[in-house]
């Protein structure tokens, strides 16, 4: 990933806690009495409301969207090269608002988190969550920010899911929403990888069924993997190839099982990196939420049908390198807007990065965005 | 609406005020924005090009990047009142395969394209020379136009396909000329549908 130090950085910014007492029924029928969302906002709420922008989140994301904790923070958030002054989510004009979604481990509630009825972390006991459950929350939210109807609900990746999840249960809530990188549902291959990965954390002996935490232990080969095995799939073939080739860290043959070309160690270090920080129910959660979402199974398998009813505007963003969710995943959602006649706008953007290109900076696919959002903020007129 | 280039002037001079029209090859969408201010359609633009569907973005407009040489396969059938393919058509492989297109998609075609019958080109061609003229303004060594015809051409393979002309202009340096069209029109607009 590009480390873009920006000077038109949002700053510093801090986290927020919202403690929700009012029981949530989840889509699989299990109800959590009580729950904690940590978010994160940046700009001001307009006079009448109706310049909130919320951004959410993928997999391995959270509610620290941009800016830094501390001057000597070393990492900005996750899309500060998007989301700031000036920039195409420019906080000039918009109140954006992150939010770590349901049963992350970023301090929103999660299988990490302590179960009050226990005093022990959830682990095991902690429910499978779907988007529309995220949605649902993050709509609960708005409510508590005072927040009607969303100029625009922003996300890529499973983060796009979220955004078209939200026009369908929420039409009149979303006046925008832009969809990166996404798919409307899953294949068996896209499955197919979240269930490897799912298997080497579940298979890890220090999983211990998901309660690891009373064992002291974390199931970090498992969590390692998983990671190792997703970046492959972020990646195109010809990226990798063009920024590792057949390298060698050495420069020859070492005949053994160490780390020799410089891929491995890329991925090693990654995995390395992730599994120290993420929390493995997290990760297993976040795929199970990928593998289900489907928005047209409730109207036969008709996309169209399912988002007959949305009121937004669309854009729709897709890369050209990205085959997890590659750009003809995209145009089936834009094909199933323009059959039901909805507002909508694709581009296809020229990209080597894979399904991470969402997550760089570049040129046309930011234009791209900040025209869409200039639309948008002259609707709004913040 | 005064603005408009004089070839699209006569485009939306022959679009019906509240009606769909999708726009192939629309540019920074200045067709689709002066019909939607003037006649309020509803439409979409189809443009291979980011940096003009960057502009049509901005405008407001509905635009799916998208190559019109892969056809039209994201809209339905029988979906828009109006598909226009201006100046574009010259330019492409598969004439045949987007005309077809075009009335599976919509019930009026409408297309623009350089007159090869325009008199300056025939005088050129009388010379020995490949014509460069307003309309075609490329040398043959750095043309993007691989396929040129006249307007009764154009014609000719209408019927072929079991389309024929509802409405013709042609004009020339912004003018529309009435007298000899395929002689005196170096750019010729035809609005077509089905026999």
């Amino acid at each position: 990933m590009s480390e873009t130090h920006s000077s038109n950085s949002i700053g510093i910014v801090s986290p927020h806690k919202a403690v929700f007492e009012q029981p949530l029924t989840l889509a699989s029928g299990i109800t959590l009495p009580r729950y904690e969302l940590v978010y994160e906002t940046y700009g001001q709420l307009n006079a009448d409301n109706s310049n909130a922008i919320l951004v959410c989140h993928a997999l391995s994301g959270n509610h620290h969207l941009a800016g830094k904790y501390s001057e000597a923070d070393k990492s900005a958030g996750w899309w500060d090269n998007m989301i700031g002054p000036g920039k195409p989510i420019d906080t000039n004009r918009f109140f954006v608002i992150g939010v770590n979604n349901l049963g992350g481990c970023h301090g929103s509630t999660g299988p990490s988190s302590i179960n009050p009825e226990t005093g022990k972390p959830f682990g095991s006991a902690f429910p499978l969550v779907l988007v529309r459950d995220w949605v649902e929350t993050q709509a609960r939210l708005a409510d508590r920010l005072g927040i009607g109807k969303f100029a625009a609900v922003i996300g890529g990746s499973l983060g796009g899911m979220q955004a078209l999840r939200w026009t369908v249960a929420y039409p009149e809530r979303v006046r925008h929403a832009l969809v990166i990188a996404a798919a409307p549902k899953l294949t068996a291959q896209n499955i197919a990888f979240n269930d490897v990965a799912r298997q080497a954390i579940l298979t890890d002996p220090e999983f211990h069924g998901g309660d690891y935490y009373e064992h002291d232990v974390v199931p970090r080969r498992g969590l390692r993997l998983a990671r190792m095995l997703g970046h492959i799939t972020y990646l195109s073939d010809d990226g990798m190839g063009e920024k590792f080739g057949r390298l060698l860290r050495s420069g020859e043959y070492k005949y053994g099982f160490d780390v020799e070309f410089e891929i491995e160690s890329y991925l090693r270090y990654q995995g390395d990196k992730f599994s120290g920080t993420f929390d493995a129910n997290t990760y297993l959660l976040m795929t199970k939420a990928l593998d289900y979402f489907d928005p047209a199974r409730d109207f036969g398998g008709d996309l169209s049908k399912a988002l007959a009813r949305t009121q937004a505007g669309f854009l729709i963003v897709s890369f050209t390198s990205d085959w997890r969710f590659s750009p003809s995943r995209s145009r089936e959602i834009v094909k199933a807007l323009l059959d039901a006649r909805k507002n909508v706008s694709y581009a296809e953007i020229e990209s080597r990065h894979g399904h991470d290109a969402f997550l760089m900076e570049d040129a046309p696919y930011h234009a791209v965005m900040r025209a869409y959002l200039n639309r948008i903020a002259a609707e709004v007129n913040p | 609406m005064n603005k408009l280039r004089a070839d699209l002037r006569c485009v939306a001079d022959w679009i019906k005020p509240g009606m769909r029209v999708l726009d192939l090859g629309c540019g920074d969408g200045e067709l689709l924005s002066a019909l939607a201010r003037e006649k309020q359609i509803t439409g979409y633009g189809v443009e291979i090009d980011v940096s003009k569907m960057v502009h049509c973005v901005e405008k407001g407009l509905n635009v799916v990047q998208s190559d019109l040489e892969s056809g039209l396969s994201a809209f339905e059938s029988e979906s828009f009142d109006y598909v226009v393919l201006s100046l574009t058509i010259q330019a492409m492989h598969n004439i045949e395969g987007i005309l077809a297109e075009m009335l599976r998609v919509g019930k009026t075609g409408i297309v623009t394209f350089p007159n090869f019958g325009f008199w300056e080109n025939r005088w050129q061609i009388l010379c020995g020379r490949m014509p460069v003229s307003e309309t075609i303004p490329y040398e043959w060594y750095n043309t993007p136009n691989i396929h040129f015809c006249t307007l009764g051409d154009f014609d000719r393979l209408l019927g072929k396909l079991g389309m024929k002309i509802e409405e013709q202009q042609v004009l020339h340096a912004g003018e529309k000329v009435e007298l000899f069209p395929n002689l005196l029109g170096s750019l010729a607009l035809v609005k077509f549908g089905r026999n």
